[in-house]
């Protein structure tokens, strides 16, 4: 992660007629980014604004997560890319092809081994260490934003810490469904102090979030913020006291590797109804296979 | 109304406002005591809703000061106070009913969230509690507690400005604002929603401040009244005897011109 | 003897603005006291006065010149000068009125209207309410009234509501703007015995009455109001 001041990186490669910087952000650009990253990280769950640059993909297929990733990547890092759990999507292969093309680094499925993991919707099932970083790619980085549409008012809420409205979101749903029937994107409050969208990972993930021992990194390339959970962070999901938050249960284990408590994707079979159960986090499933 | 009480609540020291070379209000001063109901009245364009907006901290003046005092019996300008203080203030102690019902509510919301987000947002965190307490507010405004769960876009006139008192009330304030309560309603509406606005203000010895161009509303519900033209007051008294003895020759003329208070 | 009021010196003109400030003398120099446990009453023709005085002496109408001075919670302050804030003081504890008519609120039941000047004083709902319900019925309200709002009742019934409404209350200073208009021998009578009953407990009152059997039975006293006719030192 160390800048130098020679632009174009060793590991960097040429193609005919274009010469990229190294994980195609120009340097100065990374510096920007890593000084939003850094103020992110000194105030857990803060939102930064960035200068978020056009990126060659379009907005919503990660592009703030990608930039993030681009500016703390370096020649030896390992990365693996992750999108609703699955390494071998669309949207993962081609974030992983994009770095091998432009950073020429390392990359793996294991969640063990790589340095750097870019998920869309997703925190991996095995737990995080020290040392790792999560890059999260997030749509809509304001949880104030469906209850209260401007941005003037938003940052005020959160300076002054006002958060009954999203208190309002849940009601809503209790009275409307009887339980609290957000299933992703689930507010969480980090540190005692700010409000944060955890982006749409599934609730089952929220508790994943707290404490960790890795570094959390949520880049919105589109709204153009950046902010950050360090690791060992108090993070809490809003909740009523007589509606407690619940995590999704599933009653049955995954159909290919038996795994239980772990969350499951539904697979439809065909179109008589078949449908089964299966990790929705590809490499946790196949390192379970291999276990047994 | 709480006479014995004797310090204000409220001080009003030579407020004005002007938009460029137009007086919005200009030198306005006066107390308001708790329990006490001033109704402000006077034609469009007369000041009264930017004197409003002034006392309400959502537009500052440019001259004089506005001092509140708070529960800890502590007089405070509130222009002088961190924006924090002033908005906990607007929403804990203070009230706005909007002319507009939609302006003072979340349309997009149910009624029981929108009497209960000011309890949440003071922190209770008991569903329980809070749609038990939302329900008993929309009873006290005559709404029916199957109506919980309505989102006010579904409500009529009078109920969502029924539901908007609800909504400042829930948390006990000591001092609302009202911007033509009642504009807009039909009259039998009108006179249901001013009786609820009367009995409420006497049984929690509610301080208010109305802005109102009808003589009959300050009438009805007002001690104490201020008439308003050109953005100076020009005559404030008792309601009734500014009604019944109206001195300045606007005051008569606007006696005059209204049927029958 | 404790004089409750004490009028000095009062005098009363209207200007009429919206016909070119044409100047409306009503009285002046009007001079008078009040005795505890005793009733005056206003005398003098229709125009002369009578009523701008009880509202002078109750806040309602302004005073150009003179003091209204009122025994109030242990001091004297002046009416004629006194704040709005004061004035309503006064009217809650000190000063009672009971007008000709009876400003009717929509949807407050006519027992209510009678309990609110009691709860307004601090007394408890629970209290009042008995005590309302005996003054309407010493009044000859029929019961199928009390729970409903006055707005439809005739002038008669809505002036019984009024005056149990004014009688109710322990003010030590009353003021009776023609209670007893349009009212029926046997409801005089208990206007009449009500007043005797105010004066047994000290209470001072002024009072309007047109009705000569009505004023001949309660007058201690007649102050002529065509001796502070407007305009007659000038004239």
């Amino acid at each position: 992660m160390t800048a130098s001041n020679n632009l174009t990186h060793e590991g960097a490669p040429t193609m005919a007629g274009a010469t990229y910087n190294f994980a195609y952000l120009d340097e100065q650009t990374k510096r920007m980014i890593r000084r939003a990253i850094l103020k992110a990280i000194a105030i857990p769950g803060y939102q930064v604004p960035f200068a978020s640059r056009e990126m060659p993909m379009p907005y919503g297929w990660g592009t703030g997560g990608v930039q993030v990733t681009a500016s703390i990547i370096g020649p030896d890092d390992v990365l693996k890319v992750i999108d609703q759990g699955a390494d071998d999507t669309t949207n993962a292969v081609s974030i992983r092809a994009f770095f091998q093309k432009v950073a020429n680094v390392a990359v793996t499925t294991r969640t063990h081994e790589a340095t750097i993991i870019q998920t869309r919707h997703r925190i991996p099932e095995t737990p995080l260490k020290s040392g790792q970083v999560l890059v999260y790619q997030v749509p809509i980085p304001e949880p104030l934003r469906f209850l209260e549409p401007r941005e003037t008012e938003t940052r005020t809420m959160h300076a002054l810490e006002e958060y009954g409205l999203m208190h309002v979101k849940l009601y809503e749903d209790i009275a409307r469904h009887g339980y609290i029937a957000k299933t992703y994107a689930y507010p969480v409050k980090v540190e005692d102090r700010y409000v944060m969208d955890p982006s749409p990972i599934p609730k089952f993930d929220n508790p994943k979030m707290h404490m960790s021992e890795a570094l959390q990194l949520f880049g919105a390339g589109r709204e153009k913020r950046i902010y950050a959970i360090p690791p060992h962070t108090k993070v809490v999901s809003l909740d009523f006291e007589d509606h407690p938050f619940e995590v999704q249960k599933f009653s049955e284990p995954c159909a290919i590797c038996g795994s239980r408590g772990i969350y499951l994707d539904e697979v439809i079979l065909d179109d008589r109804g078949g449908h089964m159960f299966v990790c929705s986090d590809t490499d946790f499933c196949e390192e379970q296979r291999n276990e047994h | 109304m709480n006479i014995d009480d004797d310090a204000p609540l409220l001080t009003v020291n030579g407020v004005g406002k002007r938009y460029g070379n137009r007086i919005g209000c200009a030198d306005v001063s006066f107390d308001l005591w708790p329990g006490e109901v001033l109704a402000i009245v006077g034609e469009s364009g007369s000041g009264k809703t930017t004197l409003l907006n002034c006392l309400s901290t959502r537009l500052e003046p440019d001259a004089g000061s506005i001092c509140y005092r708070t529960r800890g019996g502590e007089m405070r300008d509130v222009y002088q106070m961190r924006e924090a203080e002033r908005r906990f203030l607007m929403r804990t102690d203070w009230g706005f009913v909007h002319q507009n019902p939609a302006d003072g509510l979340r349309m997009t919301v149910s009624a029981g969230a929108n009497v209960g987000e000011r309890l949440m947002a003071v922190g209770e965190r008991h569903y329980g509690d809070i749609r038990g307490k939302a329900i008993d507010w929309l009873g006290r405004v005559e709404i029916a507690s199957d109506r919980v769960d309505d989102q006010p876009r579904a409500f009529s006139g009078g109920m969502r400005q029924r539901l908007q008192i609800a909504r400042n009330l829930v948390t006990h304030p000591r001092l609302v604002f009202m911007d033509e309560p009642t504009g807009g309603l039909d009259v039998s509406v009108q006179a249901r929603l001013l009786d609820l606005l009367r009995s409420l203000v006497a049984e929690l010895g509610l301080s208010a401040i109305v802005v109102t161009h009808d003589l009959a509303v300050a009438r009805l519900i007002s001690h104490r009244m201020m008439v308003m033209k050109d953005g100076r007051v020009i005559e404030h008294g008792l309601t009734d005897r500014v009604l019944d003895d109206p001195h300045a020759p606007y005051t008569q003329l606007l006696v005059s011109s209204i049927l029958q208070v | 003897m404790t004089s409750p009021l004490v009028v000095t010196g009062l005098s009363k003109s209207f200007t009429m603005h919206l016909q070119d400030g044409v100047e409306l003398p009503v009285v002046q120099g009007v001079t008078f006291t009040l005795e505890a446990g005793r009733c005056a009453v206003l005398g003098g023709p229709s125009g002369a006065g009578k009523s701008s005085i009880l509202k002078m002496v109750y806040g309602n109408y302004s005073v150009d010149r003179g003091s209204i001075m009122v025994a109030h919670r242990g001091q004297f302050v002046d009416v004629a000068t006194a704040t709005p804030r004061v004035v309503l003081g006064v009217r809650r504890d000190t000063i009672g009125y009971v007008s000709q008519f009876l400003r009717v609120v929509p949807r407050v039941s006519a027992l209510d209207v009678v309990a609110e000047p009691l709860i307004s004083r601090g007394e408890d709902a629970s209290a009042a309410r008995p005590r309302a319900q005996e003054m309407l019925a010493r009044l000859n309200l029929p019961e199928r009234l009390w729970l409903l709002p006055p707005a439809t009742f005739s002038g008669g019934e809505q002036q019984r509501v009024n005056i149990a409404r004014g009688f109710i209350t322990d003010h030590p200073i009353l003021l009776l703007d023609e209670p007893t208009a349009s009212l029926d021998v046997n409801n005089r009578q208990v206007v009449i015995n009500l007043i005797a009953e105010k004066k047994a407990a000290g209470v001072a009152m002024l009072g309007i009455f047109h009705d000569h059997d009505v004023r001949d039975a309660v007058a201690d006293s007649i102050l002529d109001v065509t001796s502070f006719a407007a305009g007659k030192v000038a004239a």
